[in-house]
Formats: C-alpha cells, structure tokens, sequence
C-alpha cells in the first residue's frame, strides 16, 4: 500500500480523493500466528508495530473485541509527558517521549504530537518540596524540567490566576517537551503502520478463553473461533483482570471510573497543558479549539462508562479557581473511561505466571503517554521472553516483594493513586 | 426600515415592548418575546456567522436548541459569551452580539479561501499530511492550525457572576413543557404527587406556541399546574443529563434574559433532580437534507420557518420554497402563506399525498417527484435549483430567499439514551426511538415517535399518570386533553441528494456527505470511526440536524441498512452548560472552606502571617518591627524557645478520645507499639502503619483511665487516621467493644516550651504540682488554667522542656493571654510553624516531610518501635524483603559545609556521582548557626562523617553537605526531661 505523502494528498485532492485505501486491512484471524495481541487500543498496536519494527516478528494478531481505539485510547485526554519522580518511572516514560517525537515518521500517520509544555502548579512549601524532589531526579537523569516561580507561572499562562483567593499559585513544574497528542490518530497510526508490515488486525474478536497446557500458553479462544499461538501478550487496559481470571490468575487490579469533558471550540486561549495543584484539575486546548479537562477518579469501581455529577462539580469548581476566565464559558460534553488501578500507581509490563503469556496493563489514568513506551517494551518482553531494563521493575510480583512504584506515596490504595 | 419582516400581528411576542440591540455594532429593534434570531430575521438580517473550516456565510438554520450556524459571542467585556446560539439567547434591551470566525468583515471573510482548497482540506487530511519536515509539524503547521481553529472568542477574565446549586427530589420528573410534558405533569400533578416540569424555553408549550387555536389549552393547562402546590415550574431550565440512580442534572438561567443579574442573585442555578419517577417528553428535531448548498444563508429547517411565522410573528423571507419529504412540514408553507410570503414552489420527491393536494389546492406549485439539486446565491439565497429524483445534475432554479428543508424528524433521545435505555430502529419515521427503560423512566410523544399534539398529549397523559402510580400514587380523574389532527411525520426514505457542491451533513463543522465517504473508503466505517475521522456531529449541536443524515450516507457507502450502521454514544450535555453554574459557589476564595484555630484571632492581633496547612489556617510566624526578614523572625522566635520560652498554638493537630473496654488492645492493633501497658496519667509516642507497612501517622496518645485513651494525630493525617480507625473497627473487629470521638474542634491546644516553661505553666496552671518529680516528662494530668478545666500533658517537640496545654476550645483566647503575661518576665515569644519546624529538625523529630507514604520505621530509625510480641496492622508486609532491605534510603542529618549556602528540600543527595537520597526538610540552626537539614540517604549511617553533594539541577545548586547523625541536639534528651 502506497504511503502518505505530499505527493499523493496533491494527486488525490486533484481526483476526487477517490484513490485513498483502507489505513488497514479488515482482517480475518489465521488460524495460527507466532504472537497474539489481545486488545486493540494504543499499547495492543503499538506491542504489534514493535514486535514488527524492532524484532523482525510480523506473523501476529491483534485481537480487539469491538473497535480499535475505542477504549481507555479513544477517551482519554491526551497528555504526554516524562515528569515522574522515581528513576524506574522517569526512564521508562522519558523512553515513551522519546519515541513519540520521531512517532510522525515512524509511522508515516501525523498523530499530531504537540510538545506546548507541561505545568503542574503548586501552592505551598510541601508541594513546592515535592516538586523539586521530583524535578531534580528528572534532571539528574537527563530528562528536561524547569521551576517555574509565580511570575514565571503568569508569563508562561498569564490565564492561570496565580493570586486565587484560596490558594495562590506559589510556581510550577514546567517540563517543556510534554504536551499533548491525537489520541485516536495514535490507534490508527499503530494500526496503520503495523498493517503495512503484514500484522493481521482483527475487528469484533473478542477472546472469551485462554488455552492452556502444561502451564504454557497455546492460543486463546475466541467469539470467531479457537486461534492459536506459543505467545500471547495482553494490552486490555481495564479488561485486565477478566483475562487473566480466564488464565487462571489474579491480578492486583481494580476497575475505577475516571471522567473527561471537553468545552466548546474556542480561539486559542491556553497554549500549554495546566495542573492544578489544590484541587483535581487539569486543562488543554485541542487544535480544534475545545478545552480538554478533566480530574480524579470518581472514587469506586465501576465498569460503566459515565461518571458521577459531584465529581464533575469538583472539575468544574477547580477549574473557575485556576482560573476565573472559564466560568462564562461551556462545557459541550462529558464522558468516563474505565482504568486499571494498581495499588502502587504504576503499571505492570511483565511475563506472567503462565509461560508464554506477557502483559502490559495497570496503567492507571496515565496510560496514553505511555502507548509508545509500553509497546516497546511490551514487544521487547515478549520477543526475548525477558523483560527490559526499562521495565525490568513493572512485575507483578513487586508487591510480593515490598518493591512498590509509589510515586506519591498514597498507599496501597486503588482509588487513591 | 426597522423590523421590516415583523407582521402586524399574531404570535407571543409584544409589540409594545420595543427593545434595542446590537449586531456587529448596527443597532435594531426587535420586541420582549423575541430570541436574538427571531429580533435578526425580522430586520432582515440573514448572513450571521461563517463556518468553522470552510469559512462559509451561515444564517440563522433553526428556532431552538439544535441550532447548529447561528452561534455568537453574547455580551462584551468580561461578561462576552462565545458561541451562544442566537435561537435560544433571548432579546433584552441593550443585548450586544458580534458574529465570529472571520478575518475581515463578515461579508468578506478571507479564510473563506479555505473553501477553494477543499479538495486538499478533507476529513482527516491532517493525519495524512504536515508530516514533512519533521520539525515543521510544531513550528509552522500546528501554530497556523491552531490559530485558525475555534469559533468563538472568550473574554480572558474573570466571571463577574455568580451561580448557585440546587438540589430538588420529586416523584415524577418531566422533562419538556410541549404537549406530552403539559399533559403529563397535569396527569401526575392531578395524583398529589411531587411533581417537577422543567423546560430549557422561556415558554411553557413547545411546539403549542405555534399552535393559535390551541392557545387555550395551553394557558389553561399552565393555570392549572400552577394551582397545584406540589407541583414546581422550571421554566429556562435545560435537563443536561441523565445519570445512575434516577439523578439528572439540569441548569437553570435564572437571569440570562436580563442585561446582569440583579444584585445578590445568582446568573444561573444548577440543578441536581432526584426523580423516583422520569418522563421523558422532549420532542423531536427536524433533520436536514444533504444537497449541494444546503448551508447557505436562506435555507433553513421548514419547523423553524414556521415558527418564526407564528410564535415570533417574522417571515423568513419574502419568496419561500419548501423541499419537503413528509405531510409533516407542509404547514410551514401555510404559515409563511398566512404570513404574506410568497411560496415559489413545493418539492416533494414523493408522488402525491394528503398535504400535496391541500397544498395545490392553496394555490402552491407542488413538485411531486422532485428533489432541490443545488442553491443558488452569495452571501444570501437567490434561487433553489430543482431536479427530479434521481436526475443527477442540476435543475432549474426558481428564485426564492428561503429554502426551507425537512428530512423527517428525529426525536430527541438524548436523555432516554444517557439513561441506558438502548435505541431502536423505527421503519416508519426512519428514526431511532427510546427501547426498553432500563432506569425508571419513561418517554411520551415525539420523542417516541407519538407525533401530531392531540396523539402526544394523550401519550404525555398516559405516561404522567402511569409516572405518578409507579411512584405509589392513586390514579386520579382524566384530564382534558387538546383535539387536533395529526399530519402524517412518516417521510419518504430521502438523505442525500447527490450533485456537484459540498452538501453538508454536519453543517457546523463543515462535514460533507463526500467526507463520509472518503473515511469508509479509508476504513473509518463504523459510525463511530467515522465520526471520530471527520468530526461528524462533534460540534456544539452534536449531530441533533445532521447526525442521522451521516450515518445514513455511511450506510449507503457501507451498503447496510441505517439501523445497522447506528448512531454515536449520546452522551452529556444534551446541551452546552455554563461552566460557573457547575463550578457553584465552590470557586476562588471559596474552593475550600477555612477552617481556623480558636486563637485565629489572638494570632491576627499578634500580626501573624499566615500558612495554609490543608485547609487550616496556621501562623507561620509573628513578624516584629526590627526584623530583617522572615527567616529574622522565625529565629528570634526559635531562640526564644532553646533560651527562655515560646508558645505555640497546636489545636489543628488530631485528636481522638477512644473508649470501651477493648480500647488498649485495639490500640496495641492499630499502632506498631504497645498501649495496653501504659499506665494511668501518662503518655507515648506513638506510631501507625499502613496495611502495607509504610507509615502512616505518628503522636502522642494518653491513657486517661483504664478503658480511655486520647490519641492525636498529625494536621495533616486527623481526617485519614480516623477513617482508618472507624473502618477496622467496623469491618475488621466489630467483635471489639471500642467507640470513637473525634475532638479535634473542641479542644484547643498550646505548647510552651523551652527552659522556662515549667514558670510559665506554675503560674498559669492550679491544682497541680509541676515539679519535675510530681510531674515527670509523658505525664499527663487534669487541672484548672486561669480556672477553667484543662488538661495538661509533658511532651515536647521541640526538645526542650515543654507542656501541651489542652482546653475547651472557647477558653483558648483567655489561657493563651494568661500564658503570654506569665511569660512576660521571662521573655515569652509566640512562635508559629516555621520556628516549629526549625525545632523539630535541630532535634532530628521526623514530620509530614518524612513520613511522605513511601518510607518505613527503619527508614526512620524508628524501627526499635515495632513490637516483638503481637500483631498490628502493617506488621506482616512491613517484613517483606524490599522493606527490610538494608540498601534503602535512612534517616540522617545534614549541615551544609560553608553556613552560609542555603540547602533545601527536594534537594537530591550525590555520592559518587549518583543520586543516593534526597532532602526532606531543610532550615538554619540557631543553635550552631548554619543550614541543615534531614534527608534519605542510601547506606545513610556509613556515610555519617562524610561530605557529599546536595545537588538541586533545577536550581543550578550544587552544595557540599556533611552527613551527620539525625539526632544532633541534646541526643541525651537531658533537656525535656530536666
Ligand atoms: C478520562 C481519561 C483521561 C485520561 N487521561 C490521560 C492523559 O492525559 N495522559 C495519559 O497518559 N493517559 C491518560 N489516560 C489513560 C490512558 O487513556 C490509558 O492508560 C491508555 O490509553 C490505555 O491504553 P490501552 O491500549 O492499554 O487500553 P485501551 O485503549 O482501553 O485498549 C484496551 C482494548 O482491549 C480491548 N479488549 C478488552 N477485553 C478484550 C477481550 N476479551 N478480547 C479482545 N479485546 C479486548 C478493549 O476493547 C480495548 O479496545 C486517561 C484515561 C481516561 C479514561
């Protein structure tokens, strides 16, 4: 299949556009490959492009039950960044960010990758404290942050009003090469590029079973029959649990209910992604103009896909507090996604107790930034049936051993990362 | 001439109430009872806005909610609202709106350029394209993207209204005040039960409003449900969301129709409805037609035209066409008739029915079999062009300004959707209905399917009533319902007609039919990639015209039927809400409440400045005349305590009295230390794990007698230590006869400290002996301060010799001046956190800094605490072996080499080149002047002696530090005990 390119968007524009194919083929399963990957959001395709693209493995499946992108991928809001304290995460999300800056090119699909520049706020000495824990370990292993003080927080996002009757902004914690992307392009441009190095991506597959023999995987069962394969690697997101009861395991996983809303399209107003650091609140602008916001999880497990109106009213209250300018304007739509809350806040991308069977899952609500990363690794894993350095620490065991990834130290708590 | 479409007469607007306005600076008229649209078109006013990526001249499309072209920054100054649909903004003297989304004027948009690159401007170009180079995509492409991107402008400040929340229960909610809601809150309201109708329109009656004959009805109906004191009208009040359980949210615009909320009232209120009972009675949307030129300034949907005619009393233009697939529309031509505008034609692709014939009999030229192939006209309609169905190419044109369209009627299943009732396919009206109700809910009239107002108000009375008995209330008498005809709404099956030209099937964001296409034909076809692809029904409308009509070009594209292909998700909003009404009150100085100290006031008559600590107000220290600085003020407040005294308040931390005969050995399980040995009058510190053997919380807890203990907590953790406490007893030992209080509010508490405290306290305190013998350090004793009753306790932070003195919250002010006057001749200073914080850190005491959640005892050095003997909660996990791990960060001490380099927290520790540790807490000594601090530090105690490097990148600070040990003042601990 011919790739995008200036040429062709020239041609094709000049007839009728009537040339374009399919981003990627629909599908049939085999009845066998060398790799199935169960779910088809961004950290299922990406696990296939990389199985493709790094370790020359293309006879593989990715099976998604419904649509691909449509999951956690397709309703989340869209932040990228490498800010995180402890070096097992920085790295491995400082890795992801890498590879979401050549992403345009190695996918030959424009995800719309836009580094504007991530500010989280703080409000007080303690979190001023943390801030600069967390952004000195950044620094100290070369990835870039920047402290911002009041005036440089107002010069940056003279919107924010840094003097809020209730808790002034004291700074912030800029990372400048975070931002924000397309979120459904990034499916589609996994899709797109792992097609073209001939991984089957099979539509409307749900897995219903696993096979098991001898304590090794042998395929999956599936609503289109029985598919086989010595390696499987789940990328299910807040499925995670059910697949796993299916491989005979338990998972240290809860299912929790986290909202987004997006305002009505708007001259640019807010150049750069804002947190704010004294409520649940935090902003982007969309390219196509909406405010894209959202805060904490609602606070109890849930699979359904809407959230509550305290919640929201929280979002909304922190929201006018950062910043006064929003109250006149709307909020056009709202919407809930469901996450794979770990009790550590870090996720799992690591072999599993059945041989043969990888995963990539508990990425909590910070799992987009990740898609790239968590691919990488993912395949990495299951290629040399070895994890990498890089996420040599995301085990399932960790807790087993007293080795929690606790960026915040909330505890073991699923609803509190 | 002003107002030269409005008709002498007729409609609910009134005449005698002239109001001005503004529209991009031209002043016009328009009347009390007009929307901004309806005031615009009867000044003649057609071209409004441009659209959002082709920049095309927009009219004004609909009369409601669903307007999707007409949008305008409302207002200006910091009250301007963008993209305020001008259908439902109603005319108030001195209303302001400007058109948006131009460069140049209005009528010359330059962007308008955009329309000739179509062909390279279509669905998803972007994904495909700006790739090339690299470095572009950020530097040249997304800026110009971005800047063209959006509609309307906000105003960068600050809201200067205000909005308030509401929260009703009912035992029928209905939504919709047409027909079907009239008639179902009568049904309801007739039972007795609680009934609230609420109505996004500033008048009650919907599609009854164009209705003159039936005008009785509609008063009588609105008199009746305002005699009925359990039922509540909420007119302006737009139902925005169904959620789990029977809530649903809605916004009410108390004063959007008034040029500014009257003093001390709220902009808008928001809603949130418990309803045991829901009847759904919101309508139907009139859909469009995909043709070529269907967006052009003139064509607008035939229901709208009407009732501009006759609600508002304006005709939409002087020559109308009507391109018509049902009976249903066809009194839009009669209305315009009755109105004096000239009908020029009425194409219908279907070959004859009831209404055609009507219509040829009025004297209409009908065009049975004909379909609009294309528009004709700039920046206004000039001329319709009209083919035979399925003729391809373009017809002949009939001059006409107004082109009004009906595609057949969807009706508004927004909330019965969001409610989890599935959506059904109905063959007929070529629509989707509500299914089975999943809440308890249910939908009545057109927003079933139940057209015609006769057929939905009996369908409305049914329901309210069927509603109220459901909620278990006795069905009452009939009650009159309106007699009318119903017009046939069941359409011929006609979406698009296809011709050269965009013909627009979500005419906000500029989709057309060919879009849809072209994301099938690159493998966007399910309705939901294809929506996501091109922007389909993403706008501020959501689809309500348009959306059907895409899906159906999808489902011819894809060859399977419209109910195969579907519809998006609906999801909240039904429309869009303020922000502010669900922000409420909760905003800027009033995020969060304030929670102060029973010596707030004594502190702010000391000057203190203050610190937010949570939501708790505390001083952080007491500025003199005389000090340097801050930090001059908070050691002058810290040497006051190591040489003589210093009081401070501490009221904010947590305390908790527990009681029952189990209470030590609930204690001994929820701390890692022993309190069943404890004796009677005395105090330990202690410390709590979490369940996962990190540490939780740290403080003193007393045993006031055998079967009573008082805890306290730290500020920060008194909320969480309590829920933890009341969760393990009910869940994990209900079998354990322990009861809980929390008294944090109703005890005040100040610590003296320092070597002059013991005078301090003699003075102050009666029926006690303070003697070091009869009052050792952790003893704890009842007595009277300044004669009240108080308790008085011996332990210290700071490492001096200090008391906490705790007392009935309303006596603090009264002890606290005591104290201070006491003090005097030995020079008493208050001191506020910052000197607190000094003290515990020159002591080596660990703080909230510390104790951050992710380390464990031993971190601390607190490992000699855990108990040998006995369970506790966190003792399992605390011995796994990351936990126990010997190479993991421990406690020390740190002084910065030269005291005159500042250190601070977040700093990490270096050695050898790595990051070994960080700083948790940092300060200057009064004691050994300089900096230090306390820090996590790998194999922390073999590094003590050493000098290492407190590094802070952010900052451009390296400082060279020495490892000392945590414990560096009075390690002997011989001054708290002296
Ligand atoms: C509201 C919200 C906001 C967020 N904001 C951010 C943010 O700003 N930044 C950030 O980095 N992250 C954010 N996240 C998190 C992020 O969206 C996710 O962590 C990430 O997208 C997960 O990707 P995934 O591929 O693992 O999961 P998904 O995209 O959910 O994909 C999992 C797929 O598995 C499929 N599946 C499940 N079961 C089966 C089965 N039995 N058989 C076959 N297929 C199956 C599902 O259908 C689904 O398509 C947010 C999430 C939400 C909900």
């Amino acid at each position: 299949m011919p790739g995008y390119s200036g040429f062709r968007i020239l041609t094709e524009g000049l007839r009728g556009n009537s040339g374009w194919k399919p981003a990627w083929r629909k599908a049939a399963p085999k009845p066998s490959y060398d790799v199935i990957v169960v779910g088809g959001g961004g950290h299922g395709l990406a696990t296939a492009f990389y199985l493709a693209s790094e370790h020359g493995i293309t006879n593989v499946a990715v099976l998604e039950r419904g649509l691909i992108g449509q999951g956690n991928t397709g309703r989340n809001t869209t932040i990228v960044r490498s800010n995180y304290m402890l070096p097992e995460n920085n790295n491995f999300y400082e890795h992801s960010l890498k590879l979401w800056e050549g992403l345009e090119q190695s996918l030959n699909y424009n995800v719309m990758m836009s580094q504007r520049g991530v500010i989280n706020l703080f409000h007080n000495e303690a979190q001023k404290n943390a801030a600069l824990r967390r952004g000195n370990s950044m620094r100290l292993n070369g990835i870039d942050a920047e402290i911002l003080d009041r005036d440089g927080v107002k010069a940056m996002c003279p919107i924010v009003d840094v003097d809020n009757g209730r808790y002034p902004v004291m700074g912030g914690l800029l990372q400048r090469r975070g931002g924000t992307a397309r979120h459904d392009a990034v499916a589609w441009g996994f899709a797109h590029a792992a097609d073209a190095r001939g991984v089957d991506i099979v539509e409307h597959c749900e897995v219903t079973g696993m096979i098991i023999e001898g304590g090794a995987i042998q395929g999956v069962r599936t609503t289109r029959g029985e598919i086989r394969a010595p390696k499987v690697g789940l990328a299910v997101a807040g499925s995670t649990s059910t697949l796993t009861a299916m491989a005979g395991f338990d998972v240290p996983i809860e299912t929790h209910l986290l909202q987004a809303f997006v305002s009505e399209g708007l001259k640019p107003l807010i150049d750069c992604v804002v947190t704010f650091g004294a409520g649940h609140f935090y902003v982007s602008q969309s390219d196509k103009g909406g405010l894209v916001f959202g805060g904490g999880l609602d606070g109890y497990p849930s699979y359904g896909q809407r959230g509550t109106l305290p919640t929201a009213e929280h979002v909304y209250s922190a929201g006018v507090s950062m910043i006064p300018a929003l109250g006149r304007l709307r909020g056009l739509r709202s919407w809930a996604g469901v996450m794979d809350m770990t009790p550590d806040g870090s996720p799992y991308i690591c072999k599993t107790p059945v041989q043969g069977l990888y995963m990539t899952a508990g990425w909590c609500y910070g799992g987009f930034k990740a898609t790239p990363g968590s691919g990488w690794c993912h395949a990495w894993t299951i290629a040399k049936d070895a994890p990498h350095r890089l996420n040599a620490a995301h085990t399932l065991d960790r807790f087993r051993e007293g080795r929690m990834l606790d960026e915040r130290g909330n505890g073991p708590f699923f609803w509190a990362q | 001439m002003s107002q030269r479409f409005r008709l002498p007469s007729g409609g609910h607007v009134d005449r005698s109430k002239r109001l001005s306005f503004t529209f991009d600076g031209r002043a016009y008229d328009g009347h009390h009872g007009d929307t901004l649209a309806a005031a615009l078109l009867a000044n003649g006013v057609r071209l409004v806005g441009r659209s959002f990526k082709y920049h095309r001249p927009r009219g004004i499309f609909s009369a409601g909610a669903e307007e999707p072209n007409a949008l305008v920054e409302l207002r200006d100054g910091a009250r301007r609202e963008p993209n305020t649909r001008a259908t439902v903004a109603e005319l108030f003297d001195g209303l302001a709106a400007t058109s948006q989304n131009h460069r140049g004027s209005l009528a010359f948009d330059w962007m308008a350029v955009n329309g000739l690159l179509a062909p390279w401007l279509g669905a998803g170009f972007y994904y495909k394209t700006f790739m090339w180079p690299a470095s572009f995509w950020e530097r040249v492409y997304e800026p110009m993207i971005r800047k063209a991107a959006g509609l309307g402008r906000a105003s960068g400040l600050p809201d200067p209204d205000h909005y308030e929340a509401a929260h009703a229960h009912c035992d029928v909610l209905v939504v919709g005040a047409g027909a079907a809601g009239l008639a179902a809150a009568r049904a309801a309201g007739a039972t007795g039960a609680r009934v609230i109708l609420a109505e996004q329109d500033f008048l009650l009656g919907g599609d009854l409003l164009n209705e003159p004959g039936l005008e009785v009805w509609r008063q009588e109906s609105i008199a009746a449900l305002e005699a009925m004191p359990e039922v509540t009208l909420l007119p302006r009040t737009t139902v925005f969301g169904f959620y789990d359980q029977g809530v649903l949210g809605a916004v009410e615009r108390v004063a959007d129709h008034l040029p500014q909320p009257p003093a001390h009232t709220a902009r808008q209120r928001y809603w949130t409805i418990r309803a045991k009972e829901v009847v759904l009675a919101t309508g139907a949307h009139e859909r469009i037609i995909a043709f070529p030129g269907n967006d052009r300034p003139g064509v607008m949907l035939a229901g709208a035209a009407r009732t501009y005619a006759r609600r508002y009393g304006v005709r939409a233009g002087e020559t109308a066409a009507l391109f018509a697939t049902q009976d249903a529309a066809y009194d839009a031509a009669f209305a315009l008739a009755e109105a004096g505008t000239r009908i020029a034609a009425i194409i219908d692709p279907r070959g004859d029915s009831a209404a055609m014939q009507r219509a040829r009999e009025a004297g209409f030229t009908v065009k049975p079999g004909c379909v609009v192939t294309g528009t004709v006209g700039g920046n206004a309609l000039r001329g319709v062009e009209i083919g035979a169905v399925g003729s391809g190419g373009r017809g002949d044109a009939v001059p006409a300004d107004v082109l009004m369209v009906s595609g057949g009627w969807n009706p508004a299943v927004h909330l019965a959707s969001m409610s989890g009732s599935a959506l059904s396919w109905d063959e007929a009206l070529l629509a989707f209905v509500p299914g089975a109700a999943s809440q308890h809910e249910r939908s009545a009239g057109a927003c079933r399917g139940v057209n015609g107002i006769g057929a939905a108000a009996a369908d409305g009375a049914a329901a309210g009533q069927a509603a109220a008995v459901a909620a278990g209330f006795a069905a009452a008498p009939a009650i009159t319902l309106p007699e009318a005809p119903a017009p046939d709404h069941r359409p011929y099956e006609l979406w698009e007609v296809k011709g050269r030209g965009k013909a627009f099937v979500d005419i906000q964001d500029d989709v057309t039919a060919n879009d849809i296409r072209l994301a099938h034909r690159e493998g966007y076809s399910h309705i939901e990639h294809a929506k996501r692809y091109t922007t389909h029904a993403m706008g501020t409308d959501q689809g309500k015209v348009g959306g059907l009509v895409g899906a159906a070009v999808l489902a011819e594209a894809r060859e399977e039927p419209v109910a195969k292909v579907g519809l998006p998700r609906f999801r909240p909003y039904t429309s869009p809400v303020a922000w502010g009404a669900i922000a409420g009150g909760e905003v800027g100085q009033h995020f969060q409440p304030v929670r102060r100290t029973a010596l707030h006031g004594v502190h702010e008559a000391l000057g203190a400045v203050w610190m937010d600590a949570g939501i708790w107000k505390r001083p952080a220290y007491y500025p003199k005349a005389g000090d340097a600085d801050a930090w001059a003020s908070v050691k002058r407040e810290a040497r006051a305590v190591r040489e003589r005294v210093g009081v401070c308040d501490v009221s904010t931390l947590g305390k908790i009295v527990v009681e029952g005969p189990d209470a030590a050995t609930f204690l001994d399980r929820v701390y890692a230390n022993t309190f069943s040995t404890l004796q009677v009058g005395r105090a330990r510190y202690g410390l709590m794990l979490r369940e996962d053997g990190i540490v939780f919380d740290d403080g003193t807890t007393t045993r006031l007698g055998h079967d009573r203990f008082f805890v306290t907590t730290t500020t920060a953790q008194a909320g969480p230590v309590m829920q933890h406490l009341e969760f393990h007893l009910a869940s994990a030992w209900p079998d354990l006869d322990v009861s809980l209080a929390s008294v944090t509010d109703q005890w005040a508490a100040m610590s003296i400290a320092g070597p002059k405290a013991r005078e301090v306290v003699a003075a102050v305190v009666t029926g006690l002996d303070v003697s070091n013998e009869a009052f050792p350090f952790m003893a704890v004793a009842d007595c009277l301060a300044t004669g009240v009753p108080a308790r008085l306790f011996r332990i210290s932070f700071s490492g001096e010799l200090a008391y906490e003195i705790a007392m009935p919250a309303g006596y603090a002010a009264q002890v606290w001046r005591a104290v201070l006057a006491a003090g005097a001749p030995h020079g008493i200073e208050p001191y506020g956190v910052e000197a607190l914080g000094l003290l515990r850190i020159e002591k080596g005491h660990v703080a909230g800094s510390e104790l951050n959640g992710q380390t464990t005892a031993q971190d601390l050095g607190l490992g000699r605490m855990l108990k040998k003997k006995g369970d506790f909660i966190g003792r399992v996990l605390a011995q796994r072996p990351g936990m126990t791990d010997p190479s993991r960060p421990r406690l020390v001490g740190l002084r910065s080499v030269d005291p005159a380099r500042q250190i601070r927290a977040g700093c990490h520790l270096i050695v050898d080149g790595r990051s070994q540790g960080w700083i948790s807490s940092a300060t200057q000594s009064v004691v050994d002047p300089g900096w230090i601090g306390l820090g996590l530090l790998r194999d922390g105690e073999t590094h003590i002696g050493s000098v290492i490097v407190a590094a802070n990148p952010l900052m451009g600070e390296e400082v060279p530090v020495k490892v000392v040990s945590p414990h560096g003042y009075d390690a002997e601990n011989l001054r708290v005990r002296a």
